[in-house]
């Protein structure tokens, strides 16, 4: 049984490693969360949300080309087709409706391609809340037309200028501000990683794609569960609610892709199941990249969504107890996945959604049975990647 | 009695403990700047293990432990460092680091190293208090390895009361919850504070820290707690020294405060 324990764990993965100025935030979340996601008023109004503002249910797509390339039955779960562009906003939707329960006057996120900072400052418009975006400054500059979003979007977006710069500084940044902030701000996490109670939360905020896919799957093929699941992980959060309502379903093989960068071996990879170890990042006991002395070592991905040295705790557990398959793809392998999925289907994936379009090649399927690819952002904020790579 | 315990029963106020990073501004330059140190009558040293991501410090301290760890050091160096350090001084040597150093180094082997090099205690702020409750409080109190915990502005009554069962050092007040470095001096709010941890009568001694840096906030932390540490002033005072002006800097430092 995959189960989270009282204290936050996912067998040995998970916790809340946080500083006592901390504490008290992080507590209150987790005392209110379970109850108040499942009260019947903040259901509502989030399936309102949900339904009216970020257009779910997203469609599961039966890709017959695709299909017929791999010799076995496809379906693409649309993420990419929410409001903002990708799954980020189920949890922005979920998680602002939190902070204005509990008095919160302002946000916090970390962001790095910009899609969770973009889905953040959304929200907090829809809400009228003061939103805070960090963000590392590289990414700043190989992600402009996010950054020109959120700020037409009316958020603050502050440079992280620590270690990388990138997605893990702008995650310390947020860190430290709620540490300074801790009253009136709320921390609006964008993955299935920090501190416990975040990844759970997360996980279910998330969790509609899975229940949608019950639902689709149900109608479209009779049964209401693919035999492979495939999803794409940086800290897993689309992954995590693309599995959520399968993690008990022995029957699904969930298959988690990572980014390999340049190649596992090459020194420039965020392939975290192969080259992470046991340790704890951002507040969570996971496995992660680190040097034997416990230092954090940067990663690297072409996809920014992915350019990340951990994984979420859940995932660390699926995968070390063999759960879930963990598949690494490189940014060559992805991109040309993303240039097959536009050619074959007239789809341009994000490039973090690519990484699981790739893994195709990877794997070997019954002609019969039902593959879902968790389909989880659109590729226009990567035309320019793509550009630069296209075949000729 | 263990040196922390010894400095607290023969000084009742005014402690000065002052917090540097291991391996800053260069690789080799801590032990000699604690011998300097307590020459000019500080009575503890914090001794920081530089980390890639120290979520509970401020910039000052992050840019020195990056230094630090461009430098090369490691934790194999700097127990080295404090070995042949130990018997050159008689303060208390705390370190001060993150959790995940002592889970990688190994949990045992990190307290086996800590006892023999002659750590007198340890400080480590994102270790929190259910899992030392769980999983290393016996391991620690087995050791006669003291470990200070941190009690800030929002820990309630009844956590404190918890934090001062678990502690086996002195109490680290936060003074603000604002991470190490950035407050000015000590306001309204935090008299408040302080007044009423004062007023809970500890049964440990306390040390205020986070955010003092001058002589004034010192003494005034002093008037409610047994001393205060201080950290990020200090690296702002030796930052890009070397040879004697290092230590001429980190002399009149200290001569500024008491």
């Amino acid at each position: 049984m995959i189960q989270l324990d009282e204290y936050g764990y996912y067998g040995k993965f998970g916790g809340a490693f946080v500083p006592e100025m901390l504490f008290s935030n992080v507590e209150e979340l987790r005392k209110i969360y379970v109850d108040w996601i499942a009260e019947p008023d903040f259901q509502k109004e989030f399936q309102r949300l949900l339904r009216d503002y970020v257009g779910r249910p997203t469609p599961l797509f039966f890709a017959e080309r695709l299909s017929e390339k791999y010799q076995t039955q496809i379906y693409l779960k649309r993420e990419d087709l929410n409001h903002t562009g990708a799954h980020k906003i189920n949890n922005t939707i979920g998680q602002i409706l939190i902070a204005e329960r509990l008095g919160k006057t302002r946000i916090i996120a970390e962001t790095g391609a910009g899609q969770h900072g973009v889905a953040t400052a959304t929200v907090c418009a829809l809400k009228g809340i003061r939103c805070i975006v960090y963000m590392g400054e590289v990414d700043i500059l190989r992600q402009a037309p996010n950054v020109a979003r959120m700020k037409m979007l009316g958020a603050e977006v502050r440079p992280a200028k620590s270690g990388s710069r990138t997605l893990k500084d702008a995650t310390n940044e947020a860190i430290r501000d709620w540490i300074q902030n801790p009253d009136d701000t709320h921390y609006i996490i964008g993955s299935v990683v920090g501190p416990h109670p975040f990844p759970d939360m997360v996980a279910r905020f998330q969790s509609v794609i899975s229940l949608e896919m019950k639902k689709q799957l149900l109608e479209k093929t009779g049964k209401d569960y693919p035999d492979h699941l495939i999803a794409c992980v940086g800290g897993g959060s689309n992954a995590a609610g693309a599995f959520y309502h399968y993690l008990n379903r022995k029957e699904v093989g969930l298959i988690a892709v990572e980014a390999a960068g340049e190649g596992i071996d090459s020194g420039k990879s965020a392939a975290t199941s192969v080259l992470g170890t046991d340790g704890i990042i951002h507040g969570s006991r996971t496995l992660l990249m680190q040097t034997a002395d416990g230092q954090i070592i940067e990663p690297h991905s072409i996809s920014a969504g992915l350019d990340y040295p951990g994984i979420g705790p859940m995932h660390a557990h699926l995968i070390a107890s063999g759960r879930a398959k963990a598949v690494a793809i490189t940014d060559q392998e992805a991109l040309q996945a993303g240039f097959e999925l536009a050619r074959l289907e007239g789809i341009i994936p994000a490039l973090e959604s690519a990484h699981a379009i790739a893994a195709l090649d990877k794997l070997s399927f019954e002609k019969s049975e039902v593959v879902v690819i968790n389909l989880s952002g659109r590729g226009d904020k990567d035309l320019e990647t793509y550009m630069k790579f296209a075949p000729k | 009695m263990n040196r922390i315990e010894k400095l607290f029963a023969q000084k009742k106020e005014g402690i000065l403990n002052i917090f540097l990073t291991a391996g800053y501004p260069g690789l080799d330059d801590m032990p000699k700047l604690v011998k300097t140190l307590e020459l000019a009558g500080v009575d503890m040293v914090e001794i920081g293990m530089p980390y890639s991501d120290p979520l509970a410090d401020g910039e000052t301290i992050q840019a020195s432990s990056k230094i630090a760890l461009e430098n090369g050091m490691t934790l194999d160096i700097l127990f080295e460092q404090i070995q042949e350090l130990r018997p050159q001084v008689k303060l208390p040597i705390i370190l001060m680091g993150y959790f995940n150093q002592v889970l990688q180094y190994g949990e045992h082997r990190f307290i086996e190293t800590c006892k023999r090099v002659g750590v007198d205690g340890l400080i480590l702020p994102d270790l929190p208090l259910i899992e030392l409750e769980r999983r290393y409080h016996r391991l620690f109190a087995d050791a006669e390895l003291p470990i200070s915990l941190l009690v800030c502005p929002s820990t309630t009554e009844a956590r404190i009361r918890q934090i001062e069962a678990l502690s086996t050092g002195f109490i680290y007040l936060v003074a603000d919850a604002a991470t190490t470095g950035n407050a000015a001096s000590i306001n309204e709010q935090q008299l408040l504070y302080f007044k009423r941890i004062q007023a809970m009568k500890l049964t440990h001694p306390s040390l205020i820290g986070f955010g003092i840096s001058d002589k004034n906030a010192f003494d005034q932390a002093s008037q409610f707690a047994q001393g205060a540490i201080i950290g990020s002033a200090f690296i702002r005072a030796i930052s890009g020294l070397a040879g004697e002006q290092l230590h001429q800097a980190a002399e009149n430092f200290v001569q500024r405060i008491i």
